[in-house]
């Protein structure tokens, strides 16, 4: 890397030569949705260590996240994981080179919304109807 | 493209500085192993959200339960930390790079650390 270039060169990602497209909201989504998922996991290892820590940690954990609050991150975690999850399995698709062509590739980021947002009203319904939320 | 490695260097299947297809590859292997992994993930929160404190200790202590959320934690933050160092990498330049890539690794290890020895503690506790 040489320290003084002679000017600013285009960096990744520039967006202001790009039209709208939906293989585009697909990616910045996929980016968007594993930055939300970095303060899941550490959502998660919070819970662990409040279960680590006794009954009262734990209480003062689970109402934090039962709260109204709680449980609108916890919604939009649950759509940021199945989001990126199946974005994640079209990028493997996409690793072995099958899937390219505009039409398969509009198709799989279109599927992958909507994948997100059905599991997620499924699971949330699920946990509706069993008591869990 | 192929013909100009070496045979060593095909086995090897890294890049050119030595490490570049090992982070490749790392991510991708990660990615397949949170397929089921985060699928169990849910799972697991559905059931841990009905329980109370003693309930959910005693369902971490479950040999599974306890072997599968701790690869969840080891899984998840070994791959979230290669991707927010790619996004790092993106945005950020020269010495400010190099802090919050520091950052991204030490919360990783950190917060990993704590949710595996949290959940050992958990289930070897006899709860």
């Amino acid at each position: 890397m040489t320290t003084a270039p002679p000017r600013a060169r285009p960096l990744s990602p520039h967006l202001q030569v790009w039209r709208f497209h939906v293989t585009m909201v697909g990616s910045i989504l996929h980016r968007a949705s594993g930055a939300g998922l970095y303060v899941g996991a550490l959502i998660l290892a919070g819970w662990a260590l409040s279960l680590a820590s006794g009954p009262e940690a734990y209480a003062t954990y689970m109402a934090i996240l039962g709260s109204i609050p709680g449980k609108l991150v916890l919604f939009l975690l649950t759509l940021g994981l199945f989001y990126h999850l199946a974005k994640g399995i079209q990028h493997l698709i996409w690793d072995t080179g099958r899937g390219f062509s505009l039409p398969s590739a509009n198709a799989g980021s279109i599927a992958c919304i909507v994948v997100a947002i059905v599991a997620s009203v499924a699971v949330w319904f699920y946990a509706a109807i069993t008591g869990a939320y | 493209m192929e013909s100009y490695r070496t045979p060593l260097a095909r086995a090897r299947g890294l890049g050119a500085a030595g490490h570049g297809a090992g982070h490749w590859i790392t991510e991708r292997i990660s990615s397949v192993a949170l397929v089921p992994l985060s699928l169990w993930g849910v799972y697991a929160v559905l059931k841990l959200a009905g329980l109370d404190y003693v309930g959910a200790a005693a369902w971490i202590a479950h040999p599974l339960n306890a072997v599968l959320m701790a690869l969840l934690a080891i899984v998840s933050f070994q791959h979230m930390h290669a991707g927010m160092r790619v996004i790092v990498e993106d945005y950020f330049h020269g010495g400010q790079r190099a802090v919050i890539l520091l950052g991204n690794l030490f919360v990783c290890v950190l917060m990993g650390a704590l949710a595996v020895f949290s959940i050992l503690k958990v289930a070897l506790g006899g709860a």
